[in-house]
């Protein structure tokens, strides 16, 4: 695991208090890791972590739903 | 300058536990607590909106002891109407005896009372005593088929009034944010006879992140901290998310009126029934700040800001 999706993985692991270590492609969501107010968690631990502010206009959700898409989107915005 | 004079509500009397609006969604009465901090709602059952908005108008002109006489102009906040047009202001206009007083519709949804407040404001000036009322029979809408869990639980029918006026009241309003983005208008809609339907990940990340910063930004041009506030009345959109807004200034949650547990989310009008609640046992100090904070579908949100004259 490289280290960018170390410290995504860390970040899920404080925001929900769980030893958890999603697949790339699981959802978030639908497994149950993220509820609406641990994502807002989650976004504001990703900007701390990364440095980097995270525009209203991009925080649709499903962006947030996979460790994948989280990637990407800090792969594209860094 | 406008000054706030009074306010006024009213709420159904027949009340919704969540034992019973749980198994018809499919959930039990904790979850539902835990979830939203909602314990019971209201209904109207045979209620329309502008019936509510008329008792929470004549509740709130009795309070301020202001006659509907007075009244320059009326503005009915509502996103669950019964009719396309006319809406409830004209209704409400004609029952409390006023036949040619401008009376203006806002279907806003939640945001709406509070974009009320801030254009009576700024409208005293021309048309002195202002009523703005936020009424809601958001069980017309939960009840549609097919019923959706993270809805159905959330909404609860009710009614609020403010009265805003051009020369006296117990609070002046300083200032007011109100501010638009379009860009999540699919999150949160209620199309024609159809079932509301929420992104609740969308409106919680969004409420969570434009509240605090309206409100940031109304206090600091007015000299002001969010810890100087003395209260705050926010619409009752779900207890966990004003948690979280109070986490965000960095003030107790304390400070945050709710009322949630009692009557849900009723859109519009919950920030104003929280508070003529508030009120009742609380007065505006004075120059001690009051903000008012609502969001809602848009998406729409904003902040207000009164303090207490002498």
């Amino acid at each position: 695991m490289d280290d960018r999706r170390a410290q995504i993985v860390e970040i899920l692991q404080r925001v929900t208090r769980q030893d958890v270590t999603p697949a790339a492609d699981e959802s978030l969501f639908d497994s149950g890791l993220l509820d609406s107010f641990a994502l807002t968690d989650v976004v504001a631990a990703l900007e701390q972590e990364f440095n980097l502010k995270i525009p209203d206009s991009d925080l649709n959700p499903r962006k947030f739903d996979t460790i994948a898409r989280i990637e990407s989107y800090l792969v594209d915005h860094s | 300058m406008a000054f706030i004079r009074g306010f006024g509500a009213y709420l159904p009397p027949h009340v919704v536990s969540n034992d019973e609006i749980g198994p018809q969604v499919g959930c039990d009465a904790n979850w539902i607590v835990n979830v939203s901090g909602i314990e019971e709602r209201r209904f109207a059952n045979g209620e329309s909106v502008a019936d509510m908005a008329t008792r929470a108008a004549e509740d709130c002109l009795e309070r301020s002891e202001v006659p509907s006489s007075k009244i320059g102009m009326i503005l009915v906040s509502s996103g669950s109407s019964e009719r396309q047009f006319p809406g409830p202001a004209a209704a409400l206009a004609c029952r409390l005896g006023l036949n040619t007083t401008p009376a203006i519709d806002i279907p806003m949804a939640s945001a709406g009372s509070l974009f009320a407040m801030s254009l009576a404001s700024r409208l005293a000036k021309a048309y002195g005593t202002i009523l703005v009322v936020g009424a809601e029979k958001m069980s017309s809408v939960v009840m549609r088929q097919p019923m959706e869990r993270g809805v159905a639980i959330l909404f609860g029918d009710g009614a609020g009034a403010c009265l805003i006026d051009e020369e006296k009241g117990p609070a002046r309003i300083v200032d007011s944010v109100i501010q638009t983005d379009g860009a999540f208008r699919e999150d949160l809609r209620l199309d024609f006879e159809k079932p509301l339907e929420m992104n609740g990940r969308s409106v919680i990340l969004q409420a969570s992140r434009k509240i605090p910063r309206a409100v940031e930004t109304l206090l600091g041009r007015n000299g002001r901290k969010p810890e100087d506030v003395d209260t705050y009345l926010m619409h009752q959109a779900n207890q966990n998310l004003i948690a979280r807004i109070a986490q965000a200034l960095g003030v107790a949650e304390e400070k945050f009126f709710s009322n949630i547990r009692k009557y849900g989310n009723t859109s519009s009008a919950s920030m104003l029934i929280a508070a003529a609640e508030w009120f009742q046992t609380h007065e505006f100090k004075l120059d001690v700040p009051v903000c008012f904070a609502s969001f809602g579908a848009g998406y729409h949100w904003g902040a207000l800001l009164a303090e207490g004259v002498a």
